[in-house]
């Protein structure tokens, strides 16, 4: 028993490093490209400062710049603080369909790394369950890492929620037919949920239960 | 002489931007976004120093860096990253960077280090071009 919480704890540890990780990477590039915008208007105004005529237009083009990269920032920043929420309650009423966006916002980096696009399709009334806000997002993380590695460069996923009697599915795909008959069935340790393969729609759907 | 430099990044906004820095330091600037496009554009031309980004899709810099130094092992490359972990650093300069810059990097240091580059990497072709000559005195029956 004591190892199999050592091994959720040790899990959901990974995945929020491996999540703050990219995320402070993406930062890190933003803030680099605010940095060389910046240093680029001061080299322009000590060109200026030496007789040549400062553009306007130049200056609004990287002004311009810097704004887009800080609110690019800021959607990261954003992100990141709701991720860092999620382990606030062990049992919550949560969205799938903003939960599943949150997670492709988080997951951007980790998709083009594998070479594969997420596209989500919202269900269109709100598909709710009571679990374990962390657990629901480490589940659906461990998931998605399944489908990128059958999907394989190239490969596009769409992550679709969908609501049942006693709480919800994900459905990931489609997925290469090749890359289906190799998935096993990938069991969480940390909400009530299992992973099922249906080859005829080449899927993969992550069946949740509530808590 | 102009420096000649190419820089690598998948930050396609980083990219023009700091090529643009760098050219008004009069230094000749190729870019690519692509580990590949750079293994691609290394073998067609040289450069002096050789600047990526650790972190990329399909090919990460180190095994851009693993690439280059295969093909041109007088090759400088310069890692810069917003990837700050030291065990990084460490395997890059082992599989043969020459330095590792974390991202924000500040541009007079990476000036300064590109400069280095560049005389290391004149220092290893003269000699590749004195051991050439040797051989080739040592072979001919002058």
């Amino acid at each position: 028993m004591k190892t199999t919480v050592r091994k959720q704890d040790d899990q959901g540890l990974r995945f929020f490093g491996q999540v703050i990780a990219s995320v402070t990477h993406d930062i890190k590039n933003s803030l680099a490209t605010i940095n060389e915008n910046a240093g680029l208007l001061t080299d322009h105004a000590a060109m200026a400062a030496r007789g040549r005529p400062l553009d306007p237009e130049k200056v609004n083009v990287l002004a311009m710049r810097i704004m887009d990269q800080v609110k690019r920032a800021d959607g990261l920043l954003k992100n990141m603080n709701r991720f860092a929420h999620s382990v606030d309650d062990s049992l919550k009423k949560v969205d799938l369909n903003e939960i599943l966006q949150l997670l492709a916002a988080l997951s951007v980096r980790f998709a083009a790394m594998s070479g594969a696009n997420l596209d989500v399709q919202p269900s269109p009334k709100p598909v709710v369950i009571e679990t374990s806000p962390f657990g629901l997002l480490n589940t659906l993380f461990l998931c998605l890492e399944v489908a990128m590695t059958a999907a394989g460069q190239g490969g596009s996923i769409c992550l679709r929620p969908e609501k049942t009697d006693n709480g919800a599915c994900v459905h990931f795909g489609p997925l290469p037919d090749a890359a289906m008959s190799n998935q096993d069935h990938c069991l969480s340790a940390f909400i009530d949920a299992r992973l099922v393969k249906n080859s005829a729609t080449r899927t993969l759907t992550l069946i949740i239960h509530d808590l | 002489m102009a420096e000649k430099v190419l820089l690598v990044d998948d930050e396609k906004d980083f990219l023009e931007v700091m090529a643009e820095r760098m050219a008004t330091r009069g230094i000749e600037v190729s870019t690519a976004s692509s580990a590949a496009e750079a293994v691609r554009l290394a073998e067609k031309e040289s450069f002096d120093a050789i600047i990526v980004d650790l972190m990329m899709p399909e090919m990460d810099g180190l095994e851009a860096l693993k690439l280059l130094k295969k093909e041109k092992p007088e090759s400088q490359v310069i890692l810069l990253t917003g990837h700050a972990t030291l065990e990084k650093g460490i395997e890059a300069m082992k599989l043969g960077a020459v330095d590792f810059l974390e991202k924000p990097a500040d541009i007079n240091e990476l000036t300064n280090k590109i400069k280095k580059a560049h005389a290391r990497r004149m220092m290893i072709v003269e000699k590749q071009i004195e051991e050439k000559m040797k051989a080739i005195i040592s072979t001919k029956g002058w």
